[in-house]
């Protein structure tokens, strides 16, 4: 004889209640991106230009290493989280779903890690 | 064998009769795909960087190629697009611009704004550059 309630038997199969966490972190990267990514811009505009020692100059200046780390790592995560969302969208095989999503997950945290320590070596 | 019961379902982007604001939606989500590309060429670039002047020198010829400088022009575009409809959603996000003539007059207010900063920051490029390209 089964003396759980309904309630017991339900819970933990519905809401997780972290729906809107996703959407949020992504809002949040999103507006940090805004100052971020226009010194970004400007900064490449003259970097484009630049021969190898002034860039390597430029990267170790300690405003422009801080600022490259926190853009890069801020727009990887915000491209994990876009990219993420348009993986679940349009592939509808699960086992592909799912393989497709540990591969963006692991690429962005790979090529993030990677990019970083390339400014922080340059800088220190 | 239990049948399925039919749900409503949410209809789907060919049920819609096309509306060229909707494109702007569609070509958001292209430009932030587009981003997450170009982040692995950033990284690539840093890899250059931090590789030593040969491999900077390198990239510096793909960065300073024709097809090298279109790929960039039409990345900056997409960059900026991104930024300033994301802007425009963040907008929304908060209530404001719902209405259909506010939501039409505010993509082109951001196109104008994209054509802008993308051809402005070109003409930078091109001084920074020192008139030769």
């Amino acid at each position: 004889m089964n003396y759980r309630t309904p309630v017991k038997q339900a819970r933990g199969l519905g809401s997780a209640h972290e729906g809107a966490a996703h959407w949020w972190a992504q809002r949040v990267s999103a507006v940090a991106l805004i100052p971020l990514g226009l010194w970004f811009a400007v900064s490449v505009i003259g970097l484009l230009a630049a021969d190898y020692d002034t860039a390597v100059n430029w990267m170790s200046q300690p405003w422009n290493a801080v600022l490259m780390s926190i853009f890069l790592g801020v727009m990887f995560y915000h491209s994990w989280l876009g990219v993420q969302v348009v993986v679940e969208d349009y592939v509808h095989l699960e086992w592909l779903k799912l393989v497709t999503l540990f591969v963006v997950q692991f690429a962005h945290f790979l090529l993030a890690a990677y990019a970083i320590f390339v400014v922080l070596r340059l800088a220190f | 064998m239990m049948a399925i019961p039919e749900r409503p379902r949410s209809p789907h982007l060919q049920i819609y009769r096309f509306g060229w604001t909707m494109s702007m939606s569609i070509f958001h989500r292209l430009t932030g795909v587009i981003q997450s590309v170009g982040l692995v060429l950033i990284a690539a670039w840093l890899m250059a960087l931090g590789s030593g002047p040969k491999a900077f020198a390198a990239a510096h010829s793909v960065t300073g190629h024709w097809l090298g400088r279109l790929v960039l022009a039409g990345w900056s575009f997409a960059f900026f697009y991104h930024l300033c409809n994301g802007i425009r959603h963040m907008c929304w996000d908060l209530g404001w611009g719902f209405e259909i003539p506010t939501a039409k007059r505010s993509a082109v207010a951001v196109l104008v704004t994209v054509v802008i900063l993308t051809v402005g920051s070109w003409w930078l490029a091109g001084s920074a550059f020192g008139g030769g390209a």
